[in-house]
């Protein structure tokens, strides 16, 4: 019982994370119909970044919103400069250009940071935190973790249900000719929900990252469990990205903690390919006609 | 010269024939090359073999039934750790061992093949590359879940010795290139025997009726089906022919890497192949051999220039992956069709304003 408990506290923790990756590859699927191959490389350079501020004595939390802006930007530069010549040509293209992307990422960080490990401090204790005589499966960076994921989450639901630019950034996504005609900017859409994708992505990253080492390859895992968890939730539908992240978070931190850490990647994998056989557009995506 | 052509016109007429001549004078060339190099370039020369098998398939898959894969990586992986398992039993030092491990590997593949590509065929886009993606780190991390495979640390591979080798072979490469054979230079006969072997056999199934199907689902999907295509049978063929061509470059890295272990297959390996087949021009045999090329000898000079330009060993090898990742990016960018592509169409550009001025000059 004790061990469920802790399993299913850790899974919630790990659910948080995956569905604010999921979150971030929604955003940009939603604006471009692009997915993002190159999301967890972009979050581990704003990371990194994070944390040579940090090395420099400035305080966490200047640290994390320094983070949050690269992440911004990069994704802002990233869409206008490399995913623009590629928008609304064969889908191949896209998903070549974001691995290629990953790489160079994943290489320049190397070269620049090196490749060993580094602690990465976190703003509250990461011990668990003890109930009585057992410590149960949480910390406070896990708390911490889930109320900065929701918060986030709080924030989009507020900018695309409520504000003038939400409702411009939607029409974009939805209809980008009729919107043009319209008078809205669309190319300055896409752009902003590329760099706004990227910051959320960059608030992942800190929330992985925190209390733990980082190396260039560390993100590495997201790049496949943030998919999983989008695709889970129908890549489409914000909501669903949140609901297919916990549920991914939590199935995998059980087959770690009763079958063996290294099957997790594979069950994964049947999780993705069960989706995708049986409900193609996700768990809550509405349907779409599509036979081939 | 002219009579020449009008003899061999017959034979050039029919592809098998074609394939078959240009992969006698292929390899006879390879075989010249590989006895008069260095031990270093034997090695990179073997290193290409296998890269460029494993490409070959790749192409295949990608460039004619358009099914992207991210995952052969993971494939090489399983015909690496079936072919050393086999070698493992049986000793591993004659040629028969070799070649038993090497069809143990390409057989396990194929199963593989149909069982990711039976549901890989029904995705497409974005989902078949996050599919593949998953599988290429699934895989190498089954390793650390089962004792026989080794764990992190991997298994050693037995190589068969040069002087284990039945008499007549040695005597026919001493007679070819008056260098006695040795397990370095035994490896890169081995592995371009088999890449003209598998490039033949390949460059034939994509000229015949299979590689026109698959051209045609590519193309256009639903009139590939209205056509009477059965569309999934095709893909998973071509996925599993993709697949055994994996398998059998992975048992030859094994052969030539002499361990097998999880941390030679990264995502990176497979995106690696996926640069190679890029660069060269997906769908076409010329392109993966040329970007297999590129792939074994990129590494050592990347990793030089770096360490030249004051890199430690370490950050030095990462330059080669944002090689490969800015490749990627600029032929997507600049050159879609990759080398063999620009090529083509560069040629027929020019051979179009020659043939046009000409009819000019006529007219005028």
């Amino acid at each position: 019982m004790q061990q469920f408990l802790d399993t299913t506290l850790g899974g919630l923790v790990l659910g948080a994370v995956y569905a604010a990756f999921a979150l971030a590859l929604c955003l940009i699927w939603r604006s471009t119909r692009i997915v993002n191959f190159a999301q967890a490389a972009m979050a581990m350079v704003t990371t990194y970044i994070a944390l040579s501020l940090i090395n420099a004595d400035v305080p966490y939390w200047v640290a994390f919103v320094a983070a949050l802006a690269a992440g911004f930007g990069l994704g802002a530069v990233i869409e206008r400069v490399i995913i623009r010549p590629v928008e609304g040509k064969a889908e191949l293209n896209a998903v070549i250009l974001t691995l290629g992307l990953f790489m160079v990422l994943h290489g320049l960080t190397a070269i620049t940071f090196g490749v060993q490990h580094r602690g990465f401090p976190a703003p509250v204790s990461t011990n668990a935190i003890a109930v009585g005589d057992t410590s149960i499966g949480i910390t406070p960076f896990g708390i911490l973790t889930i109320v900065v994921v929701a918060v986030v989450m709080a924030g989009l639901v507020v900018l695309f249900r409520f504000t003038d630019l939400g409702l411009r950034m939607r029409a974009a996504a939805f209809n980008g000719e009729v919107s043009r005609l319209l008078g809205v900017r669309v190319g300055r859409m896409l752009t902003l929900g590329w760099a706004l994708a990227a910051a959320v992505g960059a608030v992942a990253g800190m929330l992985i990252a925190g209390g733990d080492l980082v190396n260039p390859a560390f993100m590495d895992p997201f790049v496949i469990y943030g998919f999983i968890a989008a695709v889970l939730g129908g890549l489409d539908s914000p909501l669903g990205s949140v609901i297919g992240g916990l549920i991914l978070g939590l199935s995998l931190s059980y087959v770690t903690g009763y079958i063996g850490e290294h099957l997790a990647p594979l069950v994964a994998l049947g999780i993705l390919m069960v989706v995708l056989l049986v409900r193609p557009s996700g768990l809550f995506a509405a349907a779409a006609a599509r036979r081939v | 010269m002219e009579s020449l052509r009008s003899l061999l016109r017959p034979v050039m007429s029919v592809p098998l024939a074609r394939h078959l001549v240009v992969a006698l004078v292929a390899f006879v060339v390879a075989m010249a090359v590989i006895g008069t190099s260095s031990q270093y370039l034997q090695t990179r020369y073997a290193e290409m073999a296998y890269f460029a098998i494993a490409a070959g398939g790749l192409t295949l898959l990608t460039g004619l039934s358009g099914q992207l894969s991210l995952g052969h990586g993971a494939l090489m992986a399983v015909g690496a750790y079936a072919a050393t398992l086999v070698l493992e039993r049986t000793g591993g030092e004659t040629l028969a061992d070799v070649f038993v491990a090497l069809l143990v590997a390409i057989a396990v593949c194929a199963v593989v093949g149909v069982v990711v590509g039976v549901p890989a065929a029904r995705l497409h886009g974005p989902y078949i590359a996050g599919a593949t993606l998953t599988l290429a780190v699934a895989v190498p991390r089954l390793a650390n879940q089962w004792d026989v495979l080794g764990g992190e640390q991997g298994l050693q591979v037995p190589v068969p010795r040069a002087s284990e080798l039945p008499a007549w072979i040695q005597d026919l490469i001493w007679f070819f290139t008056a260098v006695e054979i040795d397990q370095y230079s035994f490896l890169a006969y081995l592995g371009w025997l088999l890449l003209v072997l598998t490039f033949v056999a390949l460059a034939n199934l994509s000229r015949s009726r299979v590689g026109r199907r698959w051209r045609a689902v590519r193309d256009d999907d639903v009139s590939a089906e209205l056509a009477g295509i059965h569309l999934g049978r095709a893909r998973v063929v071509a996925f599993t022919v993709s697949a055994m061509c994996a398998g059998l470059a992975g048992g030859l890295m094994a052969m030539n890497v002499r361990l097998t272990a999880p941390g030679a297959f990264t995502i990176t390996l497979s995106l690696t192949l996926l640069a190679a087949v890029v660069l060269g021009g997906l769908g076409s045999l010329t392109g993966a051999l040329i970007g297999a090329g590129v792939l074994a000898f990129l590494p050592h000079f990347a990793t030089d220039l770096g360490e030249s330009a004051g890199l430690s060993a370490t950050q030095a090898a990462e330059v080669t992956p944002v090689v490969y990742g800015l490749v990627l990016m600029l032929v997507i960018l600049l050159a879609p069709a990759g080398i063999v592509g620009s090529l083509r169409s560069f040629l027929a550009r020019s051979s179009l304003t020659s043939s046009l001025g000409q009819t000019k000059e006529k007219t005028t």
